[in-house]
């Protein structure tokens, strides 16, 4: 069997006449996190997307314990977990039910684990609420949590510091270490000030 | 306040805490099977429209007024009514079920969950089979008990009731189906309503026309079963075929 281990080799994309990105290769392997960085529109949430194969690059692929993600999508998106711009959440549900559906689609959790999940980032006290009423860094943290129970070692994070306070993003930044200590793989992007543990990451820097 | 976090490996797998290098930490076994993640979808999408009923309210209101406006409009007389009464009884179906069609897949696209369906590593095919199947029990199952009350009010005799309930269900099984494949392609679409009538409509003439037949032998006290069969096979048709391509559509719309 094969390592985990992601091998990107030589990704171009357009989307329409812009090239969006052009040559982007990297490699992770386990324990590591790669920040993804570069100005509004440099194509941080194109990267992000083209490695979960939500879109396919022009040129270039992705390999996913050597092998091309193409090949066996469903294995390829059972070891990773997607994080976008916004919690995928329904407002009509609460915190606790959101997480109960989205997370039990992929794997069976009891709900101790989801207890402590909903603990864990702090959401103990309002996790019987709609999430219509919640904040926005409420519900960033709710996301937090399903991240937390999916046990995957892949994480691809669109900034997931977005309106969190400066708790939630330690909170982000342990997450982080955690999947890391565990041998699990990290691509993020992240352009917000960091926590300071955040700060020795690997690095790419995408340009606009 | 600094509040400590910890370490939640043990906490959310049982398997042990220490997080060796060696032992990966991921827990394939605990993989839910993909009955198990349709019965999930399913729930999901009945316990939302419970909580958003107008969405629910919707055809149903629709399909009410619709069928009720007709004897009005035309004329109180019953052999004149009970010959319309077919037509307007699916015409008034076939619209009320593209009415709801719009919600089937659109909240879930603006918030991700249609992302993370096709994320999650299960078959997009059964999820979209189990939304299709939730849709047609919210839209399809109710336009059919209320068919009964509409046909009353369109003269039909009480003995035709039960053959139009069933020509109903079985024929809103068949839309609902074509739906999802017209819904998902019209995704990344604005104000998709008219281009999604479009694409959807003369896809569903066949069940017009065979569930209008079932329900004119109804009324007269022919035999339906062939119409009615017809109708099942369509819908036999969209089960194998509809979530399929709902699917492929909805991989295309996240692109």
């Amino acid at each position: 069997m094969h390592d985990e281990r992601l091998d990107v080799e030589n990704l171009h994309l357009w989307r329409g006449d812009r090239h969006v990105l052009r040559g982007v290769s990297f490699s992770l392997s386990r324990g590591e996190c790669l920040q993804v960085t570069g100005p509004n529109g440099s194509g941080k949430t194109s990267l992000l997307r083209t490695l979960s194969a939500l879109m396919y690059p022009e040129e270039g692929r992705v390999l996913w314990r050597g092998q091309d993600v193409r090949a066996d999508l469903a294995a390829f998106h059972g070891a990773l977990a997607y994080l976008g711009h916004e919690p995928p959440l329904k407002g009509e549900l609460s915190a606790r039910e959101n997480l109960r559906y989205w997370i039990g689609v992929r794997r069976r959790i009891g709900s101790r684990a989801l207890e402590a999940a909903l603990e864990l980032v702090g959401a103990g006290a309002w996790c019987d609420r709609l999430v219509r009423t919640l904040s926005a860094g409420q519900r960033r943290r709710v996301a937090l949590a399903g991240l937390a129970l999916l046990m995957v070692p892949l994480w691809l994070l669109d900034e997931p510091t977005t309106n969190l306070d400066r708790e939630g993003q330690q909170l982000v930044a342990d997450l982080i270490a955690e999947q890391r200590a565990r041998g699990g793989m990290v691509v993020a992007a992240l352009h917000h000030e960091l926590p300071a543990s955040l700060r020795d990451l690997r690095r790419l820097e995408l340009r606009a | 306040m600094n509040r400590v976090v910890t370490p939640i490996a043990g906490s959310l797998v049982q398997t042990d805490t220490a997080p060796s290098t060696q032992t990966p930490a991921w827990p394939d076994t605990a993989q839910a099977s993909v009955l198990e993640a349709a019965r999930l979808a399913l729930a999901r999408d009945l316990r939302l429209a419970f909580r958003k009923r107008d969405q629910l309210v919707q055809p149903l209101a629709f399909y009410a007024m619709v069928t009720m406006l007709f004897p009005l409009s035309i004329s109180p007389e019953l052999s004149r009514l009970r010959e319309v009464a077919p037509g307007v009884l699916w015409a008034g179906a076939l619209l009320a079920s593209l009415l709801a069609l719009e919600f089937l897949f659109r909240d879930d696209a603006y918030d991700g969950t249609l992302e993370q369906y096709a994320l999650s590593g299960q078959s997009l095919t059964w999820l979209m089979f189990a939304k299709t199947a939730a849709h047609w029990l919210l839209t399809g199952l109710p336009l059919a008990l209320m068919a009964p009350l509409a046909g009353l009010s369109l003269g039909v005799p009480a003995a035709a009731l039960p053959g139009i309930v069933v020509a109903v269900a079985v024929g809103s099984i068949a839309l609902s189906l074509i739906g999802s494949i017209g819904a998902a392609l019209t995704l990344g679409v604005k104000r998709s309503s008219a281009l999604l009538a479009l694409l959807t409509l003369p896809l569903s003439l066949p069940v017009l026309i065979f569930g209008a037949r079932a329900t004119q032998l109804a009324i007269s006290g022919g035999p339906l079963l062939a119409p009615l069969e017809l109708l099942a096979a369509l819908a036999v048709l969209g089960v194998t075929l509809a979530p399929l391509a709902a699917a492929a559509a909805v991989r295309i719309s996240l692109e």
